[in-house]
């Protein structure tokens, strides 16, 4: 295995926290649907060079599902959510862009020191990639707690699993086959059952705001 | 010869101060007299500081010199010692006390609160304490001398005591001082172990657990912090700093925040013996803090003076940075880069001694001249005082950090030590000092956003009041003072080599080993602290390049072209209604600040709506340490004194009841 | 100091006089190709700074001294900075008197002097030039200065010269961390050199410029001096990128034939960044001062990425 095998796995990874961070700091929800694909494009390339460098044939499969999955029917059906809710509207984060840059630093800091002794056990090809894996799906996590909007949201919720994806093709060369259709179905039905829910919230509320919802506890 | 010079140096140093006593009350003998104050004493006072900084020069590579003064109270002398920490801090106070002791000369006047012969003995009180305050080599000398510095500085803050904003600040001062003493009362506390020994010698022996340690720690960098105005600390810093005379504020933040510096690395570094990571990152924090959040709100400000008391904070937040990694990597036993980061704080210390006071002095000019500290009001003064103008561009040019100015030396030594750290066996922190580092360049940046606002809204474009016009340069003893300061910047700019060398005794006895050891030696030119190939930095060759491309490109021009000029109304575009009014305030220039920083400020805006017949645009920039701190310290207190206030019966028979139970109580315990 | 590296010195500071002009020429034609316009000269600017030089020098009553200082200032900074920079060859003897961030600081003096000459004469454009050029530069910095910064990590040296000869000694190797400070670096010296989508030297609409702005009361060799420094700026600036980032090409001490061959390799590279820069400029378009700060600090953010990932992957 030569090492430029390595380096083009951590220039996807690389490029995935990047995409990251730029998902965290996006204020439009379009864009956020593009980054989102070109998220699902890296992790794609990522996935594919992992199959090419250990001859695992399955992951070419896992690297097919997730092109058709994530970086074509999802953003399409987002798109058409967003256009059937006409929510093009900036996204209000709930704290300011540059501090939410700067614990995501913290974070990548973090995730990257928590991965460091599970890393160095590890005999996969690029070592460093599992912190990034993490940081990717703790950075995930962050933009949906600091978004208000439910559409962002689910982006969120749709790049943590990214990440946990990406964690698992570059630390173990993926999971068997059988969990990885799962997976994949599960966030397919996942979306559908979100995308139903949000049309749900805004026939209840005439909004997407999630704040709504917190006149659904009793008082 | 060196041999008596070294051992009569802290003699020397205490008739230095001696003198600054008998030029005290001299003064106060004469005390409306401000011929003889302003054109005796204080020059008198200059030159005894200059022979403070020889004195304390001579001293530094030299062994550590004891005395003890039989003063105070029985049985508790003081003992003094003079060493090279001590030595390098006098040379700090001789140096730039010499300079804003002659400004003085030429500053102080009749008729403006204080008499002048009271004014002399408040400053020269000043000067002998912050002096005891380095030298003192015992608890109770330190805290005696301490206390006194803030006494002095709190009268000579008070000079204008008629004006009650002034009595104001300098009551927040004082308190501020106080609560700050007691941390440091109870970190000596700690420090000397039980063993009622409050000699320092005794606590450099003790060796603490990490727990006293780091409450040692927490308490040295609460009670110097407050002097030294580390966040949530510095609400006294911009009170207080416009409050006093010019020269008393050059003071204050050039020498005076210095002694608090001392202070921690006194403590941190002599004192303890083993200190603690993490207390490394704490001060990184904060003084990264610190630092931004000074220079965010200098960016803001309107008053000159209150600007540059916000870049203080600023600088003295890199140097706490700058301490702080010198801790981590004195935790770690990595002691060439302790040097380097201890050498880049005790670099800019004596940086910021210099140009702050140039700066500051500077303001007292145009003070004088103008008598409006507000930005808004003054404009174009550069025509009118061309002496102080130079010489403020030089100090503001040090401020912005840029070479080939004394503070792009320190600077530049701070971020080599953050550059390699790539040793540090905790990968937390590895990862994160270069994270650091890019906020203390950016920090470095908005320096000199700031001060280009400074320099170009007082001296540059035009007057933007008519009685401007009127305003004189400094005169003689200002001159001497401005060109003093001016003369050390540059040559501590130019010449980093030569300072290094003589702050190499202190960091080797304070971490263990001297930046000379690491290689720099032998080349006097160029800086070099770790390798020549790792990072090299010659500023005197940097400045005779600029300069020399500078000239030939000159006389080319001239050579080849002319030197022809017509002097013409300014083109601005063509447009024809131009007023000095139309050039961008304070505010205006600091609008962008405020824009990008909007979290960090509480603004008050009020904006003229379109049918206003005089409309009026006015925003008012507050510090929000005082909403998320010190009003809710003082509702707690409040609420605290509430409580005991319902003790408070009015009853006599209530009163003695409480004797009576308080009695009964203390007897009781007896029996136990 | 040796004769070769006196000779590589003084060949650098000469390819900088007259390789400035040039690449701004360069530049011009390409957006006036790409445009689909009648390009003018290569030699245009070159003709430009003679007819400034010659003509006289007018300025505004109220002028200071520094106001007719800060040109002179601000040229020997450029030129100093084409100096340090390895632009044909790692063996300069001057080099050693400036790093990484003494190169950023000498840019910073620039920007310090050329804000104060343009807030001297007292109008409300010149401190508006003034407050704007200040803005870019404090967000600036600390970008480029990044940028640096990794490459300073990646060789272990702040010095410029050592850096570049490291990174050009190792084996080709795809690098993150290099390349996202290739973004932050592009994006930086657009802003730096006022160029699309920051600024636009083509434009003299009062309300948008920014480095017009500043030169705005200038006139005869004053404003020779200042163009001139412009394009050593821009010159300093590419030929430091590519000097990091493409560092091929460029000769090492003792290596005389590697030196004729520094020359033509920096032209053909300095074409192809013309190229881009024009090709940037084309079709991107300005956008509202107000953007520009979320543009720099999205640079100052790659930048201290850049450096993170070098920490974290280790490349």
């Amino acid at each position: 295995m030569s090492p430029l095998v390595g380096q083009v796995i951590n220039l996807f990874a690389a490029v995935l926290l990047l995409i990251a961070f730029a998902m965290l700091a996006q204020r439009r929800i379009v864009t956020l649907i593009h980054l989102f694909a070109l998220q699902g494009l890296a992790l794609v390339g990522s996935t594919t060079t992992v199959a090419f460098a250990t001859g695992q044939h399955h992951l070419y499969w896992s690297a097919g599902i997730t092109f058709a999955l994530k970086v074509v029917i999802l953003p399409l059906i987002l798109h058409r959510l967003i256009r059937r809710l006409n929510v093009k509207w900036d996204i209000e984060t709930l704290i300011n862009i540059p501090t939410m840059m700067l614990v995501g630093i913290l974070l990548v800091v973090f995730a990257f020191n928590l991965a460091l002794p599970i890393s160095q056990f590890s005999q996969s090809i690029a070592r460093g990639t599992l912190g990034i894996a993490m940081a990717c799906v703790l950075m995930s996590f962050l933009m949906m707690i600091t978004r208000s909007k439910a559409v962002p949201q689910v982006i969120g919720f749709l790049a943590m699993e990214n990440g946990l994806f990406f964690a698992a093709t570059s630390a173990t060369y993926g999971m068997p086959m059988v969990v990885e259709l799962g997976i994949a179905l599960d966030v397919l039905v996942g979306m559908v059952i979100l995308g139903v829910f949000m049309f749900q919230i805004r026939e209840q509320f005439d909004s997407l705001d999630i704040h709504h919802l917190e006149k659904l506890k009793e008082d | 010869m060196a041999q008596i010079a070294s051992l009569l140096a802290i003699d020397g140093a205490l008739i230095v101060v001696a003198g600054w006593l008998a030029i005290g009350v001299a003064g106060l003998a004469a005390l409306h007299n401000v011929r003889l104050v302003g054109r005796l004493l204080f020059p008198l006072s200059a030159l005894l500081s200059v022979a403070l900084a020889g004195i304390a020069l001579l001293a530094l590579p030299g062994t550590p010199q004891t005395a003890v003064l039989a003063i105070g109270l029985p049985d508790l002398p003081f003992h003094l010692r003079l060493d090279a920490l001590s030595a390098f801090f006098l040379a700090l106070l001789g140096l730039a006390s010499a300079g804003i002791s002659v400004f003085a000369g030429g500053y102080f006047r009749q008729g403006e609160g204080t008499p002048p012969g009271l004014l002399c003995m408040h400053y020269h009180l000043f000067l002998a304490s912050m002096a005891l305050v380095l030298l003192a080599d015992d608890a109770y000398a330190y805290m005696v001398t301490w206390e006194m510095m803030a006494l002095s500085s709190f009268f000579l803050v008070t000079t204008n005591h008629r004006i009650a904003e002034i009595r104001k600040a300098g009551y927040l001062y004082l308190l501020v001082a106080h609560v700050g003493a007691i941390a440091i009362l109870l970190c000596f506390g700690v420090l000397q172990a039980n063993t009622g020994d409050y000699t320092f010698a005794n606590m450099r022996a003790q060796h603490l657990s990490p727990f006293w340690a780091s409450c040692a720690f927490g308490l040295s960098l609460f009670g110097f912090g407050a002097k030294a105005g580390i966040l949530p600390l510095h609400i006294w810093l911009p009170e207080a700093h416009p409050a006093a005379p010019s020269p008393v504020s050059a003071l204050m933040s050039g020498v005076m925040l210095k002694t608090a510096v001392y202070g921690l690395i006194r403590v941190n570094f002599d004192l303890i013996a083993t200190p603690l990571w993490w207390w490394g990152t704490i001060a990184l924090g904060l003084g990264l803090a610190t630092a931004i959040f000074g220079v965010v709100f200098a960016a803001a400000q309107v008053d000159m003076k209150r600007l540059l008391a916000y870049s203080s904070i600023e600088n003295i937040g890199l140097i706490v940075v700058g301490l702080g990694l010198a801790i981590v990597f004195n935790a770690y036993r990595m002691d060439a880069l302790a040097a380097l980061a201890l050498a880049a704080s005790l670099y800019h210390c004596l940086n910021h001694a210099l140009f702050k006071s140039l700066l500051f002095l500077g303001t007292g000019s145009v003070l004088h001249a103008t008598h409006e500290r507000s930005l808004g009001k003054l404009g174009g003064l550069m025509r009118f005082m061309p002496f102080v103008a130079w010489t403020t561009l030089v100090g503001v040019i040090a401020s912005a950090g840029l070479p080939p100015s004394n503070g792009f030396v320190s600077e530049w030594l701070l971020l080599q030590s953050f550059l390699f750290t790539g040793e540090l066996p905790n990968p937390y922190l590895r990862m994160l000092v270069p994270v650091f580092a890019a906020g203390v360049v950016l920090v470095a940046a908005l320096a000199g956003y700031v001060m280009v606002k400074f320099f170009g809204v007082i001296f540059l474009g035009r007057p933007r009041e008519e009685k401007l016009a009127q305003a004189r340069d400094a005169d003689g003893l200002e001159r001497l003072g401005l060109a003093w300061l001016t003369a050390g910047c540059l040559l501590l700019g130019l010449f980093p080599v030569a300072v290094l060398e003589v702050i190499d005794p202190i960091t080797v006895a304070m971490v263990g080993k001297g930046l000379a050891q690491s290689g720099h030696a032998g080349d006097w030119l160029m800086l070099a602290p770790v390798s020549a190939e790792r990072a090299s930095y010659s500023p005197l060759l940097f400045f005779l390049l600029t300069l020399s491309i500078v000239l030939v490109a000159f006389a080319l021009v001239r050579r080849f072209y002319h030197g022809r000029v017509r002097r013409a109304a300014p083109w601005d575009c063509g447009f024809p209604m131009q007023t000095a009014r139309m050039q961008d305030t304070a505010e205006g220039f600091g609008q962008p600040i405020r824009q990008i920083f909007e979290p960090f400020f509480r603004m008050r805006r009020e904006l003229p709506s379109p049918f206003d017949s005089a409309p009026r645009y006015k925003v008012t920039v507050e510090d929000p340490m005082w909403a998320w701190v010190y009003l809710r310290i003082a509702a707690v207190t409040e609420a605290a004194s509430r409580l005991v206030g319902l003790l408070q019966r009015g009853r006599i028979s209530i009163y003695l009841l409480y004797s009576f139970v308080t009695l009964v109580a203390l007897l009781s315990l007896t029996q136990l | 100091m040796n004769v070769e590296g006196l000779l590589a010195q003084i060949t650098a500071l000469l390819v900088a006089l007259a390789g400035a002009p040039l690449v701004m020429g360069w530049v011009n034609m390409c957006r006036a190709w790409l445009q689909n316009r009648a390009a003018p000269p290569l030699l245009q600017p070159f003709r430009l700074l003679h007819k400034l030089f010659w003509k006289e020098s007018v300025i505004a009553h109220d002028a200071s001294p520094l106001f007719r200082v800060a040109p002179y200032v601000v040229f020997g900074c450029m030129l100093l900075a084409c100096m340090i920079i390895p632009t044909l060859s790692t063996n300069l003897p001057l080099a050693p008197a400036a790093d990484a961030i003494a190169l950023v600081g000498l840019f910073g003096l620039a920007r310090l002097f050329i804000s104060l000459a343009a807030m001297d004469i007292g109008t409300s454009f010149g401190t508006m030039g003034a407050r704007r050029e200040m803005l870019i530069g404090f967000l600036a910095e600390p970008a480029f200065l990044m940028v640096l910064f990794t490459a300073s990590l990646i060789s272990s040296s702040t010095s410029l010269a050592t850096t570049v000869a490291t990174l050009a000694h190792r084996e080709f190797a795809i690098q993150p961390s290099l390349a996202f400070a290739g973004i932050a670096f592009t994006m930086v010296s657009l802003a730096e050199n006022a160029r699309v989508p920051v600024d636009n030297p083509a434009t003299h609409l009062e309300l948008t410029m920014i480095h017009e702005a500043l030169i705005l009361e200038y006139s005869g060799r004053h404003l020779a001096l200042l163009e001139w420094a412009a394009a050593l700026k821009l010159f300093a600036y590419s030929c430091a990128g590519l000097a990091i980032f493409f560092p091929w090409g460029i000769a090492e001490a003792r290596d005389h034939v590697a030196l004729l061959w520094a020359l033509p390799a920096l032209a053909v590279k300095l074409a192809a960044g013309g190229f881009a820069l024009a090709l940037i400029e084309t079709i991107l378009a300005k956008m509202r001062i107000f953007r520009v700060p979320e543009f720099l600090a999205t640079a100052f953010l790659l930048g201290v990425l850049a450096l993170l990932v070098h920490l974290l992957l280790g490349a």
